[in-house]
């Protein structure tokens, strides 16, 4: 693998100068030992263009910063290593955020917005109480919170999503996943139709058309396909037990 | 300037982790308009990156019973080398328990506690009461006395960062992400804001606000060598200095880690070790019991990661073309274990090193990691020469840490201070009417515009930014490291001051228009060579060893002369800080000894 002299295809637009269109633009780099694109990004930049916009902030695949489209598939810029590439290696900005400049994009404001359309947080009426011990919660379930609660909110299976590409209101398996988390938490009071509100629609769980590159391309790992089928599931068995009652 | 521009709240945090949230929250529940500031989405913050946990003397575990905060306080002071204000450690050991159970009603998943007898790795059986079932888990960390770690898994910080976040849209906190602030808007009295850069646009905006507050971590990134995240520049410590008035304290107090991953820098966490984790060298002899009797590896940072550098200078380091590294050796602990508790440290090193942990020895070395100093305040967060500023976290020195931080302690200490300093945002926010002197702001704008238009246009400038920049962080990670002498630090100082000067005649190569990164790193870097002179010239005129600060030339704490902090300034147009002392306030725990680190390091040529 030394010696190997790398090509960076990488797209360029700056919103800026919006009289120079987007383009890819190519440069080469020699391979060191243990280079991921961190490193190969900041090297073109440092040496070869310091204008390009990209960006990184952990570098340890813990935030979420740097999801880009890395020879067409979405996964984290930080964690990938030029030893599992071919020689050409083509960047691209993720699909679906709003484009900030180069491989910028976007994903701030879009989670916000999600996070404020799902109210994805502790519904409770309980007052706090400093002077009380903490409630009590089984270890299993605290275990399978933080499952969910993994996600990184890096918008790899929002940009792999056939779905969210075509339509601008669907939430993603990244809400539909933090649903699920709130779902199984014991401290949330949301009874569950106000849950089935917000996702039982077409821009939720019904959006889902089953290609499941949100599963495959989480870099997290986190069991995207099944957090879809748990709350559907849930939706399902809610639906039933009304329609007994009725 | 258009006025249309400015943007008014009551008040402003600069930084979105979990210190500037948690004020943040404080403040909008007593009323307030606030507005958080962020280089980058609130969730994308450098605390999401802490592993490990967050102590607070809960006494839930079986190796925790009998906690208190009293044992917290001792351990914190001790941790320190008696160098952090006592008054503060004990506001934040009796708060540690509240927050923690707090953020358990917001919804951080901690781990709790299943009862039932095991035996840990070194062979000690203990058994969890079933009357502490379900309570939140704790594990140990260096330097306590009592399991005291609250953790969730392997990713604290992270369910912390998304926790608080969460609540911070609950509220409808206005959050401007990819927003920065690069100077402060001041009468040399008061803070009324700062000057912001959109770094979407480039554009520069006016941020007004009655009571401003930074909390943007720390400055890891001058080393380069860091396991720190790559916004980690220390600029908001250094628009504060810039003032003028305002101190940066104790600069010279750096913590190093001892287990930064080889050659990717990145953190595993001190919970390997808390676990029963263990050091080994190129013979794969476990060395700490050899430095380290009673605490082994689970001394405090400094003192482990010293011992980890001396043997390694002993010629007991594995080679590689790295450097020279350690092992750290997890395996005993099972794979159960390693893939729930430590799951991130088993991700880190299948990613980053494309090893499997369970299996194999995982290679560290001690690297800079976090920074004890920052922008000085009062046991209430009000910085020191400017009425209406605030700081928390780890870009301040509150001083709870002293010179050696606990692990387990920075979680910890930007939840308690964000509470604490909260309340005081708030209060001082309530009694403050908005008052802005029209031609302070105009100036203020008119001045950075003009920096970055000097930037953009000096063309006949020889320098480039990110060679200066490199010089800075090879400077300080070869003379101001681990081991101090008088010589090296005086090189580093003398070095660094020529590349201050250099870094005033920068010239881009590119265009530097809109939110170009090497306009920011031009602009940058100033401030950063500032941060490095002080931390160098602090450590050069501080004639003492004490915590995480060691001279091999004086090797011993000096209590007599040292029991003191250290405060930084930056006078207007000075080529070098002007530095100024204050004692340290002791008001429980005379000093004494540490119980760990006593025992001489011998050079060995």
């Amino acid at each position: 693998m030394a010696d190997r002299l790398l090509t960076f295809s990488i797209f360029r637009y700056n919103p800026i100068t919006p009289e120079i269109p987007p383009r890819m633009q190519e440069y080469q780099l020699e391979e060191t030992m243990g280079m991921s694109l961190f490193i190969a990004l900041n090297r073109l930049r440092e040496e070869l263009d310091p204008s390009l916009m990209f960006d990184f902030v952990c570098r340890a695949a813990i935030c979420g910063s740097c999801a880009m489209l890395i020879n067409g598939r979405p996964g984290l810029a930080c964690k990938t290593l030029t030893q599992d590439m071919p020689d050409r290696i083509t960047v691209m900005p993720l699909p679906v955020f709003k484009l900030v400049g180069d491989l910028s994009v976007d994903t701030g404001v879009w989670f916000r917005h999600l996070n404020v359309r799902t109210e994805a947080w502790i519904h409770t009426d309980k007052v706090f109480n400093p002077e009380a011990i903490e409630e009590r919660m089984d270890n299993p379930t605290a275990q399978a919170i933080y499952d969910a609660e993994r996600c990184i909110e890096c918008g790899c299976c929002i940009g792999a999503c056939a779905t969210a590409n075509m339509r601008a209101d669907f939430m993603g398996a990244a809400f539909l996943n933090r649903i699920a988390r709130f779902m199984i938490d014991p401290r949330d009071e949301r009874p569950m139709a106000q849950y089935f509100d917000v996702v039982g629609t077409d821009e939720g769980v019904f959006g889902c058309i089953g290609l499941m590159a949100c599963d495959d391309l989480c870099p997290m790992e986190i069991p995207l396909q099944g957090q879809l089928a748990f709350v559907r599931r849930k939706m399902a068995q809610m639906a039933l037990k009304c329609a007994r009652c009725k | 300037m258009n006025w249309s521009d400015a943007h008014i709240s009551d008040v402003l945090v600069i930084g979105a982790g979990l210190a500037g949230e948690r004020v943040a929250i404080e403040a909008a529940m007593n009323g307030h308009s606030v507005t958080i500031l962020s280089l980058v989405p609130p969730r994308r913050s450098h605390s999401t990156a802490a592993q490990g946990g967050m102590q607070a003397a809960l006494g839930n575990v079986a190796q925790g019973y009998g906690d208190n905060p009293d044992i917290h306080f001792e351990d914190t002071v001790k941790g320190s080398d008696w160098g952090c204000d006592q008054e503060v450690a004990r506001i934040f050991c009796e708060q540690a328990p509240v927050a923690v159970r707090q953020l358990s009603q917001w919804g951080v998943p901690w781990s709790r506690v299943v009862p039932g007898k095991r035996t840990l790795p070194d062979g000690t059986d203990i058994e969890d009461l079933q009357e502490k079932a379900g309570l939140i888990a704790q594990r140990q960390f260096g330097g306590t006395a009592k399991w005291r770690t609250c953790f969730a898994a392997d990713g604290t910080g992270h369910v912390l960062q998304y926790a608080m976040d969460s609540v911070v849209v609950k509220l409808g906190v206005t959050v401007h992400d990819r927003c920065e602030a690069i100077s402060l808007i001041h009468d040399g009295e008061t803070c009324f804001g700062a000057v912001t850069m959109d770094l979407r646009t480039g554009e520069i905006r006016p941020y007004l606000a009655k009571a401003t507050v930074i909390a943007t971590g720390g400055y890891g990134r001058i080393y380069g060598t860091s396991t720190n995240a790559v916004i980690n520049e220390g600029t908001g410590m250094a628009i504060a200095q810039d003032t003028g008035v305002v101190p940066l304290g104790n600069m010279e107090a750096v913590q190093f880690h001892p287990t930064g991953i080889v050659p990717a820098n990145i953190l595993v966490t001190e919970g390997c070790r808390g676990d029963g984790g263990y050091l080994l060298d190129k013979n794969l002899h476990r060395f700490m019991p050899d430095y380290e009797p009673v605490k082994q590896e689970i001394a405090s940072r400094d003192v482990v990661s010293r011992w980890m550098l001396h043997h390694i200078r002993q010629g007991f380091g594995v080679d590689s073309p790295y450097g020279p590294h350690l092992w750290l050796d997890i395996r005993h602990l099972g794979p159960e274990h390693i893939c729930t508790d430590l799951r991130e440290v088993h991700t880190i090193c299948q990613n980053f090193l494309g090893i499997d942990c369970v299996e194999a020895l995982i290679p560290v070395r001690p690297t800079q990691h976090y920074s004890m100093g920052g922008v000085r305040t009062n046991k209430n967060g009000d910085v020191y020469g400017l009425k209406s500023l605030f700081a928390a976290g780890e870009a301040a020195c509150w001083d709870l840490h002293g010179f050696n931080r606990l692990g387990g302690n920075s979680l910890a200490e930007t939840i308690v201070a964000g509470m604490v300093v909260g309340e005081r945002v708030a209060e001082f926010a309530k009694e403050q009417s908005l008052v802005f002197p029209f031609s302070l702001v105009q100036d203020a704008m008119a001045a950075q515009a003009q920096r970055l238009a000097d930037l953009r246009s000096r063309k006949n400038g020889t320098e480039d930014a990110f060679v200066l920049r490199h010089r800075m962080e090879d400077t300080l990670l070869n003379n101001v490291g681990i081991f101090r002498t008088a010589e090296a630090l005086q090189e580093a100082v003398t070095t660094l001051q020529g590349l201050y000067e250099q870094a005033q005649n920068v010239r881009l190569r590119s265009s530097g228009l809109g939110p170009n990164p090497e306009l920011l790193a031009a602009l940058h870097l100033p401030g950063m060579l500032r941060l490095a002179l002080c931390i160098s010239y602090g450590a050069l005129q501080r004639t003492e060893s004490r915590g995480s600060h060691y001279r091999e030339d004086y090797p011993r704490r000096d209590d007599d002369n040292w029991l003191k902090r250290t405060l930084a300034y930056w006078k207007p147009g000075a080529p070098m800080p002007d530095l100024q002392y204050e004692p340290v306030n002791i008001t429980e725990l005379p000093p004494g000894s540490r119980g760990y680190g006593e025992m001489p390091i011998d050079k060995g040529e």
